[in-house]
């Protein structure tokens, strides 16, 4: 107790220290899930971010200010991630940026909008943006966008009349599946097959068979990780032989590292990928991130170097540290490639936070994805 | 010298009253939260005390009874209704639940209320997730209000941490009178000697059976209050993880101390911010600290307290329980 | 069918788990919560050999085996059980958890937070048996449980050793009189387990493949099918463990996929309410 008292004073002391020398450095204040279950995203979005942070103060910083990244841990848990954004804030920081799972998000938007400072964030279900919060924005399109991208893919490419849906019963796959129900009805595509699974589920055997009886023109798959793999290596056991299309997870390095052979065919949407290299920007990204780092970056990493870079920009377009004015001129905002070449992909931000820009169609060939289409902004 | 001891108890605990009454002071709004949530696991971990310390029986669905505390009191206080009615009715929920859970459990002899509540606690779990018009399911419930009274408002985590404070000190006062009521001394000797305290007449499976239902209610209201101090709950934050997490709260503190769950309390939720700079290695020495104090001192940290004591200022403990024995009579 | 047969297959895993827990509640009388992690470390052991020490798979298995026995066993026994379980079977429960958490986080940070491919011991090759496929390591995993059973039971029925492991558990006081080295069979049945849950760990690994959390699942199953099955009864941990990967499966196929979860759960109150000792238990002596 007397030395949590201590170690706060002296956190305290360090704060006023922090103050006066905020003259020469502006914060950020990395909050992501780095242990626990999301270390996976996290660690990726970590050094997305780290990448884009020595690339900008190599030019000078933000407003001739350099930055200090602060990197604060959630654990994957959603309270302690509010707790940490709060600390965040009251340790100076001028921009949020995480968290990536939407568990967590939603909890620690609350902190920053009561303290008006802006936090970009990795999360991708569609409610983050419903809740009228001014000060969240996203790195990457919501779900709410993203499997629409698919509809004219289901509709049109693959010519289904009935599909069916394979989820993840938590909060991301729950997200995807209700907004596809609604897609596939709008188009007037049957859903002959809703099949929920467990997270952290490890035998997919009533599922596919289910699945397999259903007998449907595609699959929709929308799982994590490690599911999406066992998922897959179910289905190739019991030959499902329709198309399995996903939403980014389905065609991931991890995920074709653990499904193996089984990964092959199978079909994703993806806001943006690295593997997209004829894009410069991205291509240059992917060359440092493997140099630095000795892995391939996810779209995680590329989420994070797009809203470090991001605040740069928007800053210097205000033209002082203001985290209102921020806000104020990143809703309706939109960036070109051409003058930011950073952004990666000319990318706007409607009045909510929400993001669109180009997104590519990806299958899985020999082992490894490959772009086989550009999906328009939407 | 029963007086000076028991006067030497009360200067200590005005002592820490005191500090907690002045811990937030000045402070970030970090730290303010840190002690909120310190003293809500405390409110948790002090209910599953009395299951666990002084009725021997492991509860492992504490964190359910806080997820049937928080919905009921979020649900509520979303409908309009006052913090203050809102969260008995939760704690009520949770002591019937409790009995009707505990009733056919401890029928039989064994671990079994362990495995009961095992299953309970992930049944809880997949209702919450899955009934999503009552509870969100998945996406959980947001923007509950804090209460407010008259002028007092707890919107500010400094006014909501005196709240809680309040809260906290006046449930120890309730589980102090529970322990020290002639209910409660069946209970001690329940545990010190179960055969004989049977063959006194003590009913032992129904105080076992109570203690283990307002041990639940303790939890509810733990739930109650992370309610308007997260202002957002899902079934994830109630996963059979944040039993277990309770359960060695009690432990490491020292179960069957009264001061234990406090203790306990603080060492899970303040450890953290100590061992920052471990990184992720802080639950690694965690969980082998625990064991290895379970082998040399299995009364926990309170015991570890007592035993030094008894080391440098050795009393004569047959008398002192000759003493209280006496009174007993 | 497919439903069905698959679910044997996954049902024999939970098994071979669950037989554990009923061996280490004979021996020692204490439930191990840190079940389900013992089934995740040895795979972990493998692949630390298979890339750390550069060996081929079957000496990373056998490295596997031997550091699960030691540690999962030995030291468990000795370093844990010895000298908790005089503080009384809540402690050493309690212990156990913490184990639980001790092993988890050790293989998060030492190893990695994310999933692994695990090689697998049998070809990926498929079956059709009567109209559903199978693949080849389920059918191992099937026939791998059975055998054990069998001879298990053979063991501890028809061997010296075994039979005074039996004395051992049902009463060590009196097996104590009569002779019997009371520690060594303890110390045999915690090798035992630790030997079935490396098993089982090398098992079913390729399919779930290798992750920290792996045990949590794994755990609360196989713990429910022994006490479904009956926890002082080797062929009830047996029954437990099918009866359960059946259930399991059939309810996510055509009942609810969203309550899969619920059903071992509601099965296991439903037990213990009506029937404490188990499906195929005996009811046991009460010791004071």
């Amino acid at each position: 107790m007397y030395r949590a008292l201590l170690l706060s004073l002296s956190t305290a002391l360090l704060m006023t220290a922090g103050a006066a020398s905020a003259q020469e450095t502006v914060k950020l204040g990395m909050v992501a899930e780095l242990s626990g279950a999301g270390a996976p995203a996290g660690t990726n979005w970590r050094d997305g971010i780290k990448i884009a942070v020595e690339e900008i103060n190599a030019e000078g910083g933000i407003l001739q200010k350099k930055i200090e990244l602060t990197e604060y841990d959630t654990q994957t848990d959603p309270q302690v991630s509010r707790a940490l954004v709060q600390k965040a804030i009251d340790g100076g920081a001028y921009v949020i940026l995480g968290t990536i799972y939407s568990g967590s998000t939603l909890v620690n938007m609350l902190v920053a909008q009561q303290n008006s400072v802006p936090q970009f964030v990795g999360s991708e279900a569609p409610n983050i943006v419903e809740k009228g919060n001014p000060f969240v924005f996203r790195t990457s399109s919501g779900a709410q966008k993203g499997v629409p991208a698919l509809t004219p893919y289901f509709k049109d490419t693959l010519k289904a009349k009935k599909v069916a849906v394979a989820w993840v019963n938590n909060e991301f796959g729950k997200g995807g599946r209700n907004v596809f129900i609604e897609e596939m009805k709008n188009a007037g595509i049957e859903v002959i097959a809703d099949v929920p699974s467990e997270q952290a589920q490890t035998d997919y055997a009533a599922d596919v068979a289910k699945l397999k009886q259903a007998n449907p023109d595609a699959v929709f798959v929308y799982m994590n990780q490690e599911e999406s793999a066992r998922f897959l290596i179910e289905g190739k056991k019991q030959s499902l032989a329709m198309p399995l299309v996903g939403e980014v997870t389905l065609t991931e390095a991890k995920v074709i590292e653990l499904a193996g052979g089984a990964a092959e065919g199978a079909i994703a949407h993806v806001g943006v990928t690295a593997t997209a290299t004829d894009v410069p920007g991205i291509g240059a990204f992917s060359k440092k991130f493997e140099e630095t780092f000795k892995r391939k970056p996810t779209h995680d990493a590329i989420k994070g170097y797009v809203g470090a870079w991001t605040t740069k920009y928007v800053t210097e377009l205000v033209g002082e540290f203001d985290g209102e004015a921020f806000s104020e001129k990143m809703h309706g905002l939109c960036l070109k490639v051409a003058d930011h070449p950073k952004i990666l992909l000319d990318t706007c931000w409607d009045d909510r936070g929400e993001m669109s820009r180009p997104s590519f169609m990806v299958q899985v060939k020999n082992g490894a994805p490959v772009v086989i289409g550009t999906v328009p902004a939407n | 010298m029963t007086l000076n001891r028991s006067l030497l108890t009360k200067i200590a605990i005005a002592v820490l009253l005191l500090a907690a009454i002045v811990a937030p002071i000045g402070q970030g709004n970090y730290i303010t939260y840190v002690l909120t949530s310190w003293l809500v696991f405390s409110i948790a971990a002090m209910g599953l005390n009395l299951t666990l310390g002084y009725a021997g029986q492991i509860s492992l669905a504490q964190a359910s009874f806080m997820a049937i505390g928080a919905y009921t009191t979020a649900l509520l206080t979303l409908a309009g209704w006052h913090w203050v009615l809102a969260m008995p009715l939760g704690l009520i929920l949770c002591f019937g639940v409790g009995l009707l859970l505990g009733y056919p459990a401890l029928r039989v002899k064994g671990h079994l209320l362990a495995f009961v509540t095992l299953a309970f606690n992930t049944l809880v779990f997949l209702v919450l997730r899955n009934e999503e018009w009552l509870t969100g399911g998945t996406f959980g419930l947001v923007g509950m209000p804090r209460p407010d009274f008259f002028i007092f408002k707890t919107m500010k985590q400094l006014h909501f941490y005196y709240f809680t404070l309040g809260i906290t000190v006046f449930a120890s006062l309730a589980m102090w009178g529970i322990v020290r009521s002639p209910w409660g001394r069946a209970f001690k000797a329940l545990r010190e000697n179960p055969v004989r305290a049977e063959s006194l007449g003590v009913d032992t499976r129904r105080i076992t059976l109570l203690a283990f239902a307002i041990g639940s209610a303790y939890g509810g209201l733990a739930g109650a209050l992370i309610t308007p101090l997260v202002q957002f709950i899902e079934p994830g934050s109630f996963g059979l993880a944040h039993s277990l997490r309770i359960l060695l709260m009690v432990v490491v503190g020292g179960s069957g101390f009264f001061f234990g769950p406090f203790l306990g309390a603080g060492v899970v939720i303040l450890l953290p911010e100590v061992l920052r700079f471990t990184e992720g290695y802080y639950l690694i020495i965690y969980s082998a600290l625990v064991i290895v104090m379970l082998v040399f001192v299995p009364s926990g940290l309170i015991g570890l307290g007592g035993r030094l004591r008894e080391k440098l200022w050795p009393r004569q403990q047959v008398r002192g329980d000759l003493v209280e024995g006496a009174a007993q009579k | 069918m497919q439903v069905l047969l698959s679910g044997l297959a996954t049902g024999s895993i939970y098994a071979l788990v669950a037989i554990g827990f009923t061996l280490v509640w004979q021996a020692a009388q204490t439930v191990n919560f840190a079940q389900g992690e013992f089934v995740m470390l040895p795979a972990f052991f493998v692949l630390a050999g298979v890339s750390f020490f550069g060996l081929p798979l079957w000496a990373a298995l056998l490295l596997g085996l031997v550091a699960s026995i030691v540690v999962l066993g030995i030291l468990f026994k000795k370093l844990i059980v010895e000298p908790i379980l005089p503080h009384g079977g809540i402690t050493l429960i309690i212990a156990t958890m913490a184990l639980g958490i001790l092993l988890k986080e050790s293989v998060k940070e030492f190893y990695s937070a994310e999933a692994q491919p695990f090689a697998s011991l049998v070809q990926s090759a498929h079956v059709d048996v009567l109209g559903a496929v199978l693949s080849l390591q389920d059918l191992v995993n099937l026939a791998i449980s059975l055998t054990i059973v069998v001879l298990l039971t053979l063991f501890l029925n028809r061997t010296r050793t075994g039979r005074c492991m039996q004395a051992t558990a049902q009463n060590p006081a009196v097996a104590e009189i009569l002779g019997v080295n009371v520690k060594r069979m303890i110390l045999y049945t915690f090798i035992i387990n630790a030997a079935l849950a490396a098993l089982a760990s090398f098992l079913i690994t390729p399919i779930y493949l290798a992750k920290f959390s792996n045990g949590e699942t794994l755990g609360l199953i196989a713990f429910i099918a022994a006490i479904v099955g009956g926890f002082n009864q080797i062929r009830g941990a047996l029954v437990g463990g099918l009866l359960i990967g059946v259930l399991d499966n059939l309810t996510a196929a055509y009942v609810t996929a969203e309550y899969r979860a619920a059903l071992p759960l509601v099965l296991l109150i439903a037990i213990i309410l009506l029937r404490p000792q188990g499906i195929m238990g005996t009811s046991e002596g009460r010791t004071v």
